[in-house]
């Protein structure tokens, strides 16, 4: 019987997929909207912006939606469902009274988080590379990429999930979330803002996501891409741990 | 061991929120292989205690040791080898009635090979074998109970903790569940369980505290607290209209007169005795004589009744 701290999260996973075993298509309708917004946008407004950084305006926000698809999908479940099954489904509750411990919730959920994240992110790739976006071999790793960019969103939402109280709160999990997706140098160069202003969109996680993805799928790649990824992952390690305390507190009353 | 092999052992043990204190310094041992009961009101504390035995709520004081570890340091290795039945059901709605059971085997590290076979014991072992396939949420409050009853013998425990395992059921969903809780501390597993029920109690239970604002008031098997606590029989009147005045019509006759909203009861040695007496000097609607229960224990303790 093992008691290290953490050890037994994939059960949380394992649980997590009996569920979704019957609901896959819950899962996949989160598949479309990063594509409505590659068509709309980069290949629609794309036509009259003509080319970013030297490559069309749909092979520069492909990577930026790739990077907001793996956040948005490891954010959706880190909050609503995690928030769910904390306040009023009980799951932990009965989880607890095994031998799995507020770490292994966690560390659980953030995996499946995460793992929901990846496969909004795979979903997309396969349409983007097929469709000429992605333009070195380096895209292959802008899959591992989302992997870290969904750890660093799973981590923070899940953390989040903790101080919800009501479903209104899930608006303020919003005015954080949507202002992140328009204005991390998703859909433009950080070089349109002031340099102060600049300062501040480095800090966006999302942001450092889509650095770290770009840099993948145009070829781009260099060692500053390391700090990207330490800074998601940073976020995502500090997130697991309040959340850990957060649940023993409200759980292991 | 200290604590002379006791699978439970408490000294002083407290649980405070905040400025309440919910247990209030309480001694007990748990021997292995028997029914162990807490008995109380709303509030007396009981589920506090329970939690606190399954390493899910801290100690705020005192000495815990549960299966001789402290849950403090060995939750999760202590937590591996009880079953529970919390006081709310918490079933997982998301999946189905068999799913429950395999996927918190599996929260016990049990492979799920293993599972398979357990899965279909337990079902049967609560009757539920028919509702295998079916989600969750529809099942009845009784079959839902069952199925945490079920789920929590899944890793096979040494010690069960069920905290008022029948309430709500029906009276043959009790039986049914008395019966497999019989069965299995025939098997030898120890069993502590809370309840409002003297019937359950004295069922079931081979020793039992009686918990009152976060204490034992007293502790015994259930013959012993009626035998020292109670009188032999018990005189129940019932009126028509209002009680008419009791005092000093059974003077030097009975041990102790108890007014209650719906009756009175006349604790005494030889009821039939005082029947003639009642039914000339008050006119009783109904006059019953009954042996005591723990119902009676229980009055005398907290001057409330279990049920209320
Ligand atoms: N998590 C908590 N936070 C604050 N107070 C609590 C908490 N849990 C229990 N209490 C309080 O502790 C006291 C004892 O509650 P407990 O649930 O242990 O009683 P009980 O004997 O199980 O009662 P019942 O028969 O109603 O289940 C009550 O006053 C209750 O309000
Ligand atoms: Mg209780």
């Amino acid at each position: 019987m093992t008691t290290l701290a953490g050890t037994r999260g994939h059960l949380l996973f394992e649980r997590n997929l009996m569920v979704y075993r019957r609901a896959w298509l819950i899962i996949f309708s989160g598949l479309f909207e990063p594509l409505f917004y590659l068509f709309s946008l980069g290949f629609g407004l794309g036509h009259f912006v003509g080319r970013v950084h030297g490559v069309t305006y749909a092979s520069y926000i492909a990577p930026a939606l790739l990077a907001s698809s793996a956040m948005n999908g490891a954010i959706y479940d880190a909050t609503t469902n995690v928030f769910w099954k904390l306040r009023y489904a009980k799951v932990y509750d009965a989880v607890l009274a095994t031998p799995l411990g507020p770490a292994d919730v966690a560390l659980g959920e953030t995996s499946w988080a995460q793992f929901r994240g990846l496969l909004y992110a795979a979903g997309f790739i396969v349409t983007a590379a097929s469709l000429g976006l992605v333009h070195s071999w380096w895209g292959a790793l802008a899959l591992p990429a989302a992997v870290v960019v969904g750890f660093g969103f799973a981590g923070m939402g899940i953390a989040a999930s903790t101080f919800i109280r009501t479903w209104q709160d899930f608006d303020l999990v919003q005015l954080v979330q949507l202002p992140m997706f328009l204005f991390s140098a998703t859909f433009y160069p950080l070089s349109v803002y002031p340099t102060a202003l600049q300062w501040v969109v480095r800090f966006s996680p999302l942001y450092e996501a889509i650095v770290l993805v770009r840099s993948f799928t145009l070829g781009t790649v260099g060692w500053t891409n390391l700090v990207d990824a330490g800074y998601l992952v940073v976020l995502g390690a500090l997130g697991i741990r309040l959340a850990r305390r957060r649940m023993a507190g409200l759980l292991l009353t | 061991m200290p604590d002379g092999g006791a699978l439970i052992h408490a000294r002083g043990l407290t649980k405070r929120f905040g400025p309440l204190c919910a247990v209030d310094a309480i001694d007990f041992d748990v021997r292995k292989g028997e029914a162990f009961g807490f008995l109380g009101p709303n509030g007396a504390g009981k589920s506090s205690t329970m939690r606190m035995i399954g390493c899910v709520s801290p100690v705020t004081d005192g000495t815990l040791r549960v299966l001789g570890l402290d849950p403090l340091t060995d939750g999760p290795a202590i937590r591996g080898r009880l079953g529970v039945v919390p006081q709310m059901d918490t079933l997982d709605n998301e999946l189905t009635v068999r799913e429950n059971l395999v996927i918190y085997g599996r929260y016990f590290g049990l492979s799920r090979r293993e599972l398979r076979a357990r899965a279909d014991d337990l079902l049967e072992f609560v009757q539920l074998e028919e509702r295998a396939n079916d989600p969750v949420e529809p099942l009845s409050g009784g079959m839902k109970r069952r199925l945490t009853i079920a789920r929590s013998l899944v890793n096979d425990p040494e010690l069960l903790l069920l905290d008022e395992p029948t309430t709500g059921l029906d009276p043959q969903a009790r039986h049914v569940v008395w019966d497999r809780l019989f069965r299995l501390k025939q098997r030898g597993v120890t069993l502590v369980l809370t309840t409002h029920y003297m019937d359950e109690a004295e069922q079931l239970c081979d020793r039992l505290v009686i918990m009152h604002q976060g204490r034992i008031a007293e502790e015994g098997s259930p013959a012993e607290l009626i035998q020292r606590l109670s009188t032999r029989e018990v005189v129940e009147l019932r009126f028509a209209g209002d009680t008419p005045p009791v005092e000093g019509v059974f003077d030097g006759r009975v041990a102790r007169v108890e007014e209650l909203p719906d009756r009175v009861l006349l604790y005494t040695d030889d009821g039939d005795a005082l029947v003639p007496l009642a039914h000339e000097r008050l006119g009783p609607q109904s006059v019953l004589v009954r042996r005591s229960t723990l119902e009676d224990v229980f009055l005398r303790l907290t001057g409330r009744t279990l049920v209320d």
